[in-house]
């Protein structure tokens, strides 16, 4: 367990990282360095995303799954690692 | 009184009698014995009378007697003012009254309805049952139960490293940011250079003449005028024609035009201002000119005692008001200027004499000429010894006509140009060379290209682009140079034919040319765009080009002075050393001056070496051929 703390904090320092979220299969963030009402929002908004995309890269061929979704935008990009039980969201600003 | 007839045309209606009046209205004192048949029956339309009231004669006729009678008051309701007493009197008021629809005015009012701004709040669902979002202390032991999850850290663990992946990636380069902006994208021109052939022009005649002249015609370039001669010497037949043509590019089966000429053409041009007019050299020095709305008669010819004593190998219009000067050159060594509307004489002579005496028997023989209408004043010979001659139109005297003359090449120079972009180099093809040389620099030429096997016949500058001419050769293949891209190779070789080439000309676009053979087969060709397109900095390129290696023989012809002086000095300063025997001891001064003299004298040493070396080159070469 220790070691989770040490990875999570780890990605944190990572240059440009603005953010990290922890989120369980039902959408409860289990750890998150945002505050409530921003990690609620995207861990809502990414749960529904993900899941999508999923479903997209199965339909096209199902013995393919999802193992990373990257959404760049303008501002920073926000990574998902998508797992059976949990997801891991981070927020990064790359262009510092 | 009154009958009462009712017919039963009227109808059903009347069907008691009881009800019948009895008595007349008018005097009731008679009574009218209904007598009446009644039927109650409507039977058809016949009149039937139905009722009938009798009433006996005498009982008829009393008159009415009407008398007079005086007014009789029967009622008078005088007013009564005590019944004033039960009303009161009104205000008088006014009432309007009119004469519309009755309407009526109403009020409703609705239902207010009740609107609230609201906002919604994402609240984290999943939560299990047993656990209440709000209570933080609950949250928290669920959080920390999940933490402790195997499944939870195992998962954490690979995700994170994945993730931080990631995020190095993003760190690593930065993808918002430009790079390559300053950049501009180099197009590539992929296409290689290319030359096509579009059509084939050949000689219509049994005996096949050489196309020595080609020329196009200056509006759009639809037509070429060829000239058609044998130089060969005295390989004239009989049967040979003397015909010159002009071909329409389109039709390669029948020329358009024949020119008939009294001895052949050696060379023939388009008047530039006037595209009727056609101005021509012959073989036996005579110069015609024509014009095609009057037919293939030459409209006028020079007089044979004033014309050119050998063949005329060009003749080029000039720059004039009037549009009607040429002149021509011819290799006995004359250089005539010529008014068209007078051929009778020639307008000025030059005699191409290197010593600038008019000796005829001195003079070179001229092969090409070279006049650029940017600079009218100025114009250039190419001779048949090797040497450009630049002249100098407007001098009075014979002798300062010839400005000065530049060597370096082995044999006749057949093509003779300035560069359309850069009027101060001008291209010399001669013997197995082809030279750019610089105005400033009379030693020699700026740039060459490498000795050929085979003799070059003619040769021309792109009109598009600064860095690129074409050449032709005797074994039959035409060069495209691209000096900017390659200097040792031409850029594109092509094949025209087996036989030798000729003559050279290409179209004002650069974009196609035509080259002339030995056997009279003129060859139309197309050349690739990248060939023909000026491209980017070319200008700016070839200008340093040009700069940079008239630059180098400048230097090298200060160089060359220098050590010509040197050696001249030397020379005359050892017939004084050796009365200078035993000097003694030498001061710095002098030892300085020694110490040169000697590095000079090695210096010269190892160029000479070097010039035999080349010199022994050039012989190899020519002996090969």
């Amino acid at each position: 367990q220790a070691e989770v703390e040490e990875t999570l904090k780890r990605i944190q320092t990572h240059k440009g990282v603005i953010g990290t979220i922890v989120v369980n299969a039902e959408g409860i963030p289990i750890r998150t360095t945002l505050d409530n009402s921003t990690t609620v929002q995207y861990a809502g908004l990414l749960h529904q995303l993900t899941m999508k995309a999923r479903s997209t890269v199965r339909d096209i061929d199902p013995q393919n799954d999802l193992t990373f979704l990257r959404i760049r935008s303008k501002k920073h990009e926000i990574m998902v690692a998508p797992d059976k039980e949990y997801m891991l969201i981070v927020i990064q600003n790359p262009s510092e | 009184h009154v009958y009462l007839l009712l017919s039963k045309c009227v109808g059903l209606l009347y069907s008691s009698a009881s009800s019948l009046p009895s008595r007349c209205f008018r005097c009731k004192d008679i009574d009218v014995l209904p007598t009446l048949k009644l039927s109650c029956f409507p039977t058809a339309l016949t009149m039937e009378i139905v009722y009938v009231y009798t009433k006996k004669r005498n009982e008829f006729g009393r008159q009415c007697n009407f008398s007079d009678r005086s007014a009789e008051l029967h009622v008078d309701i005088l007013p009564d003012p005590s019944l004033a007493v039960n009303f009161i009197e009104r205000d008088p008021c006014d009432v309007p009254i009119q004469c519309t629809q009755e309407m009526s005015e109403h009020e409703v009012n609705t239902e207010r309805f009740e609107s609230d701004t609201r906002g919604i709040n994402h609240v984290e669902g999943g939560w299990p049952k047993d656990v209440n979002p709000h209570e933080m202390e609950q949250t928290i032991r669920f959080r920390k139960k999940v933490e402790k999850d195997e499944n939870y850290i195992s998962t954490v663990m690979q995700l994170g490293n994945n993730m931080e992946h990631c995020i190095k990636q993003n760190n690593a380069i930065d993808i918002y940011r430009e790079y390559f902006e300053e950049e501009e994208v180099v197009e590539e021109s992929e296409v290689q250079p290319s030359a096509k052939t579009i059509n084939v022009f050949r000689d219509p005649n049994e005996v096949k003449r050489t196309a020595s002249s080609l020329s196009w015609h200056p509006d759009g370039s639809r037509k070429l005028a060829v000239a058609y001669s044998s130089l060969e010497f005295q390989k004239v037949s009989k049967d040979m024609s003397l015909n010159s043509y002009i071909w329409d590019i389109e039709n390669p089966n029948k020329p358009e035009m024949t020119l008939k000429p009294v001895s052949p053409l050696v060379c023939l041009e388009y008047n530039p201002k006037d595209c009727h007019i056609l101005v021509g050299g012959s073989y036996n020095g005579q110069i015609a000119y024509w014009d095609t709305r009057k037919g293939s008669q030459p409209v006028e010819m020079s007089t044979i005692e004033h014309s050119h004593r050998d063949p005329v190998y060009r003749v080029i219009w000039l720059q004039s008001k009037t549009g009607t000067d040429t002149f021509s050159a011819s290799t006995d060594g004359q250089v005539l200027w010529w008014d068209i509307r007078k051929m009778s004489e020639p307008t000025e002579r030059l005699i191409l004499d290197p010593n600038k005496k008019g000796n005829l028997d001195n003079a070179l023989g001229a092969i090409s000429l070279e006049f650029e209408t940017t600079m009218p004043t100025k114009f250039m010979v190419g001779t048949e010894q090797g040497l450009v001659v630049s002249c100098n139109r407007k001098a009075k005297t014979p002798a300062e006509k010839i400005v000065c003359m530049y060597s370096g090449h082995h044999g006749p120079i057949y093509a003779l140009q300035r560069n359309p972009f850069f009027p101060k180099n001008f291209l010399t093809v001669a013997d197995w060379t082809a030279r750019i040389w610089s105005e400033d620099i009379k030693e020699s030429s700026i740039m060459w290209t490498k000795y050929h096997t085979a003799y070059l016949s003619d040769g021309s500058w792109s009109p598009v682009r600064p860095s690129v001419f074409f050449t032709i050769k005797m074994d039959g293949t035409l060069d495209v140079w691209d000096f900017l891209f390659k200097q040792n190779d031409p850029t594109l070789s092509v094949k025209v034919c087996d036989e030798a080439l000729n003559s050279l000309r290409v179209q004002d676009n650069g974009h196609f040319l035509a080259c002339g053979s030995q056997l009279g087969t003129v060859t139309l060709l197309e050349i690739s765009s990248g060939l023909c397109t000026l491209q980017k900095n070319e200008k700016a390129l070839a200008t340093a080009m040009f700069e940079r290696e008239t630059k180098r023989e400048k230097i090298l012809e200060a160089r060359h002075r220098e050590m010509r002086l040197k050696e001249r000095s030397r020379s005359e300063q050892s017939k004084e050393e050796d009365t200078k025997e035993g000097d003694g001891e030498e001061s710095p001064e002098e030892l300085i001056t020694r110490i040169e003299k000697d590095f000079y004298e090695i210096v010269e040493a190892e160029l000479k070496k070097r010039d035999k070396g080349e010199e022994k080159k050039v012989a190899d070469a020519i002996k090969s051929d």
